[in-house]
């Protein structure tokens, strides 16, 4: 097996660079789904409660897309509210994990060291995935013992954690493949991402297009949700039948993707993908000419992703309307407090609006600490060298952060009328409502951008020799702290091209 | 900074010459107007960097050492955008460029090797017809071809009328292009002038084979580090004292006899040479800082 020669050293150095990283992701994940669960264990206290709300999650298409109700118990209910978000950060733990001990490396230069000693072709790969499963096993522990600990079954508990932990393992080989195809670690973990999302509307909509059970706590699901590993997850159905075998699915998954892996690894260059990558355009268009012009640009990407979110986000909300014309108590109480309504349906509106409106300022905050980051990678001292100053610059980030914040919230309204249209008619009407609410939201979009204004303001780039600068050089790290995967990996690409 | 002295008269190509750390780019930074100074005069084009940046920045061009790049921009695209960000680019002169340094403009910068992210900064900088272009080690990552273009395109610049200042350590090329230097230690300009100037105010070293010892040369002032090879004895000479040393020298019967000029690298080696365990030390110091 000499194409495996290294892979320990291997697996020591990926655990060693990731001991932190991958510990907090564990923790953090825990401590949450503990939480929340002994917070609901502790409102939905009577048997009444807990019926009531399982009918709702059972009944309601919007939350049927975002979690698969099976029965009446707190586990159940902990299964509809917590387990899709966490299959997409186990998953996102994974694909990250992966990537970045196989194609980053590549990309940045490492691997090319660490090939050059006695390591075998399947070395790298390997170790990735050893040290990727073995968080996922991990976390699949963690969250068991943490749900145990808040008070529910240790069968379902665990059943929970190996539901979450086998959704992290199979995106975990989905990224080893992925990483072979794409020649950039963006698009490597990009397309992992993909089929993520393409699991995650797989699993949705089965459980929204399934028919409810005659006890009107369990929903069963169309045929497709068995195509998404989330879906199996949910199908395996803790807390409400514990079928262990559900997950026997991964096993020939992630081995058919390990396998296809291997295979590409050792059909392609060193340095590239399977996937060729595009030529680009040899002249810059007239709208990449400005300081606006390359904002807009850089945060094209993402602006494309975030208003597909608001959008879909906006379709699901928009589709709640009807249930929600016939919501009472606590809830009713609720929309009316917070969208400043007795109209049950203006005061859900106004409410999802602000809910909108918040999603579109940590955009904005996203955008805005985008400049941070071009300081701190050396981008931005050729645009400064050159007739733009640096009030300029600003104003083209600030601009386009304000027309993003904007499109978004057009978007979220679009999708919110077509959705809400087809429940109640109307849908011309409707959209000129909510875009004439939007915009006194983009006025004032939250969580205010300030801060994050503030915190990148210009400011000379520290120089080793200069003796004037002396602002604290651990600015732009905490910065880059709270931002993930990317940002941390274009600065260990432009510190290895040093 | 340290009471750093720097004349650049237009139309010249100067030399910017100092080891790691010696603070060139501070500098160069500090006439960008990039950094503030907080004590001296600065006058670029007859401009305050610091007040005047924008309208200043429409008359000179930057290269710096180390290129970072966009990586989802194409090197096409950087060149287009940078040019444009600084007031216009000369398409023709683009195209040229382009050809002579064998650069593929479709390639996204991530793809680029550093050599050609070096590339992309001058294509970039020398697209632009400016007054003044402001060189920081630009030629680092450039293949021995691509250096000798680099060349040619500094030359043409300077026959057009332009100012460059160049900053680097690669002595041949500094010795290549520019009429004059300056030498920066430690933030502090060790020494400016043409290289005539320069190397008036170094020793000559001298190799002569005579027919009787010249161990006598040893008491001679001026004559320093006298050793012998057999009839060959080799020992360097103070500015100024030549003449003297060399009429001492026709007494001992000369048989062959070669006198070289100190090279650039000599001077700059005498210029740290006290100092060189001190350098070392900073730059140790500095490694690893980007």
């Amino acid at each position: 097996m000499t194409t495996l020669t290294g892979t320990m050293a291997l697996t020591r150095l990926a655990a060693r660079g990731d001991r932190v990283r991958l510990t907090l992701w564990v923790l953090g994940l825990s401590v949450f789904v503990g939480v929340t669960t002994a917070l609901w264990a502790d409102q939905l206290s009577s048997s009444q409660d807990l019926l009531q709300e399982a009918r709702l999650a059972a009944a309601s298409p919007g939350i049927r897309m975002l979690g698969l109700a099976s029965g009446a118990s707190v586990g159940a209910y902990a299964m509809i509210r917590n387990y899709v978000l966490l299959t997409v950060l186990a998953a996102l733990m994974s694909i990250f994990t992966v990537v970045r001990h196989t194609r980053q490396g590549e990309e940045t230069g490492r691997s090319e060291l660490l090939g050059a000693g006695a390591v075998g072709r399947y070395a790298e790969l390997a170790a990735a995935l050893v040290v990727t499963l073995v968080a996922d096993a991990a976390l699949a522990v963690a969250l068991g013992v943490s749900m145990a600990v808040a008070g529910q079954p240790a069968g379902g508990s665990f059943a929970f954690g190996a539901a979450v932990g086998a959704v992290g393992v199979v995106f975990s080989c989905v990224a080893a493949v992925t990483a072979q195809l794409s020649s950039s670690t963006r698009g490597a973990s990009g397309s992992a991402a993909g089929v993520l999302g393409a699991a995650f509307l797989i699993a949705g909509t089965s459980n929204m297009s399934g028919d409810v059970d005659p006890t009107g706590v369990r929903v069963e699901s169309t045929w497709p949700a068995w195509l998404s590993p989330i879906g199996w997850g949910q199908q395996m159905r803790p807390f409400a039948g514990d079928n262990w075998q559900v997950l026997l699915l991964c096993i020939p998954t992630a081995l058919i993707c390990v396998a296809l892996a291997a295979l590409l690894t050792s059909r392609r260059d060193f340095g590239l993908g399977m996937v060729p990558q595009r030529q680009g355009h040899a002249r810059a268009p007239r709208t990449l000419r400005t300081g606006f012009g390359l904002a807009w640009r850089l945060q094209r990407g993402a602006l494309a992703g975030w208003c597909l979110a608001m959008l879909g986000f906006g379709l699901i909300m928009g589709g709640m309307v009807e249930q929600v014309q016939s919501v009472t108590g606590s809830g009713r109480d609720w929309y009316e407090r917070v969208g400043g309504s007795t109209q049950i349906l203006d005061a859900y509106r106004a409410s999802m609006l602000q809910m909108a409106a918040m999603a579109a300022g940590v955009y904005v905050v996203q955008v805005l600490l985008r400049m941070a980051s071009e300081e701190a990678n050396g981008y931005l001292e050729p645009v400064l060298a050159t007739a733009t100053s640096r009030t300029r610059w600003a104003i083209g980030h600030a601009l386009n952060a304000a027309i993003g914040a904007a499109i978004l919230l057009a978007a979220f309204s679009t999708g919110a009328a077509v959705a809400g249209g087809a429940v109640l008619g109307g849908t011309a009407h409707q959209l000129r409502t909510l875009l004439g609410a939007a915009i006194t939201h983009a006025r004032n979009p939250r969580p205010t951008p300030e801060p994050a204004a503030a915190r990148s303001r210009p400011r000379p780039r520290a120089s080793p020799t200069s003796t004037r600068v002396k602002e604290t050089p651990s600015d732009p790290d905490l910065v880059r702290l709270r931002r993930t995967g990317h940002a941390r990996r274009g600065t260990d690409r432009a510190r290895g091209q040093r | 900074m340290d009471g750093l002295d720097l004349t650049v008269a237009a139309g010249e190509v100067h030399g910017f010459l100092g080891p790691n750390g010696a603070g060139k780019t501070t500098t160069i930074r500090i006439l960008l107007g990039l950094l503030h100074r907080d004590g001296g005069q600065v006058s670029v084009l007859g401009a305050d960097p610091w007040r005047d940046t924008v309208g200043l920045h429409r008359r000179l061009a930057y290269v710096p050492g180390e290129v970072n790049l966009w990586p989802n921009l194409t090197g096409g695209e950087v060149i287009d955008l940078l040019g444009s960000l600084r007031g216009g680019i000369d398409e023709r002169r683009r195209a040229d460029l382009l050809e002579r340094f064998a650069l593929d403009p479709t390639k996204r910068c991530r793809a680029y090797s550093k050599g050609n992210r070096q590339k992309v900064a001058l294509v970039a900088a020398f697209a632009s017809d400016v007054e003044l272009y402001l060189l920081d080690e630009p030629t680092s990552g450039l293949d021995p071809l691509m250096e000798s273009v680099f060349q040619d395109v500094v030359r043409q610049a300077s026959q057009r009328g332009r100012t460059v200042l160049l900053s680097s350590h690669i002595l041949s090329e500094v010795e290549a292009l520019c009429t004059r230097v300056t030498i920066v230690r430690a933030g502090r300009a060790a020494e400016t002038g043409t290289f005539a100037e320069l190397r008036h105010l170094t020793r000559t070293t001298v190799v002569a084979e005579t027919a009787t010892s010249a161990a006598c040369l040893e008491h001679v002032p001026g004559v320093h580090d006298l050793t012998q090879d057999g009839t060959h004895w080799e020992f360097s000479v103070d500015p100024g004292e030549l003449n003297r040393v060399l009429a001492e020298l026709v007494a001992l019967d000369v048989r062959s006899l070669v006198s070289s000029p100190p090279t650039l690298e000599e001077l700059f080696l005498r210029h740290y040479g006290d100092d060189i365990a001190g350098v070392a030390r900073g730059e140790s110091d500095l490694a690893g800082v980007p």
